[in-house]
């Protein structure tokens, strides 16, 4: 298309005017987070607005009625399970409206995979040498961070990215034919609908029991070792299964448009 | 101490400037990976080793994967060859 030298004239003005306009913007904004910041209370002060009751009950109490010795994961996953519910249920919607998007048709996909992969690197002997070597510790040290998170730092969140890690490594190391035996379409959704169906049961029993002052049937177990914490651990397992599952499922989508 | 603490910091703010202005997006995504890195060490110096933790493995690995492969999806990896198919 041809513009007319009044057109390109305007044009370049309108661009002057908007580089300044968008400049002065960003300015405004960033003086405003700054002045907030300044005038946010002393970090950590007795007497700030968040220094309530629920700090004292959670740090007072936490152990005692949950179980975890890390008290992050008692809050997250006892306290405030709801929420994480929640959170679990946008990366799950976020995963479905990615394969809505994103998905092929069967023929599609197998057509575009064997076009574009005498380009990766999957016959790369050192890449594949090397991920030999990091796959078992991968996923060793992921298992260790979910069934850890009610002893130390981590939990389902931070495991579950690490596991999907190591699921996406295996696929880009040695193809998505080897991957599908473990994780194909249908095991797939099969493990993220159990896990979302088994916390929404779970929750909803302790909810249940909880919210009528009914007494509960888990054990909270012995502070400390592996199997305590009541519902903590089978629930941070199940947040696991769906991140690890969330993440290898958008690097799928996203590589080839399918699993 | 508080000079490394302040030396993370300093880094951190050359980071996020430095992802804006960057030109080639692969760049400004890896620019964003260190910035995550460095966070996550900010996070254990404010005594939050749970998102230290999670910043690690999904800022520093998860969302630049994802990043990466946004950008190869929708061809823009080539703009680093030479002017690239501008038009």
């Amino acid at each position: 298309m041809q513009l007319s030298s009044v057109e390109l004239k305007l044009l370049r003005r309108f661009r002057k005017i908007y580089t300044i306009i968008a400049f002065l913007v960003s300015l405004a904004m960033a003086a405003v987070l700054l002045l907030t910041v300044f005038n946010l209370p002393a970090f950590g002060k007795a007497g700030n607005p968040a220094e309530n009751e629920v700090i004292g009950r959670y740090i007072g109490k936490g152990l005692e009625e949950t179980g975890a010795v890390n008290i992050v994961a008692a809050v997250i996953l006892d306290y405030r399970a709801f929420d994480t519910l929640g959170e679990t249920l946008v990366l799950f919607s976020a995963l479905v409206a990615v394969i809505m998007l994103l998905k092929d048709e069967p023929g599609v996909f197998t057509r575009r995979y064997r076009e574009r992969s005498q380009f990766e690197p999957e016959k790369d002997q050192i890449f594949r040498s090397v991920a030999a070597l990091l796959i078992p510790c991968l996923l060793v040290f992921s298992i260790y961070i979910i069934v850890n998170g009610h002893l130390s730092a981590g939990g389902g969140f931070a495991g579950g990215a690490i596991l999907g890690a190591t699921f996406i490594l295996y696929n880009i190391a040695y193809g998505i034919e080897k991957a599908r035996r473990f994780l194909n379409e249908k095991s797939f959704l099969r493990f993220i609908t159990a896990a979302l169906l088994f916390y929404c049961i779970a929750k909803g029993y302790s909810f249940f029991t909880g919210g009528n002052h009914l007494p509960s049937v888990i054990p909270l177990g012995l502070p400390g070792s592996i199997f305590s914490g009541g519902l903590i651990l089978p629930l941070n397992i199940t947040v696991g299964i769906v991140v690890a599952c969330v993440v290898y499922g958008a690097f799928c989508l996203f590589n080839r448009g399918g699993l | 101490m508080i000079f490394f603490e302040i030396l993370l910091l300093v880094f951190l703010i050359v980071c996020a400037v430095a992802v804006a202005l960057t030109r080639q997006l692969w760049q400004a995504i890896i620019i964003f990976m260190s910035y995550s890195l460095v966070m996550s060490v900010v996070w254990v110096f404010l005594q939050a080793p749970d998102l230290a933790v999670t910043e690690a493995a999904v800022g520093a690995g998860i969302t630049s994967i994802l990043f990466y492969l946004a950008l190869k999806r929708i061809n823009a990896m080539q703009e680093g060859k030479k002017g690239g198919k501008s038009k």
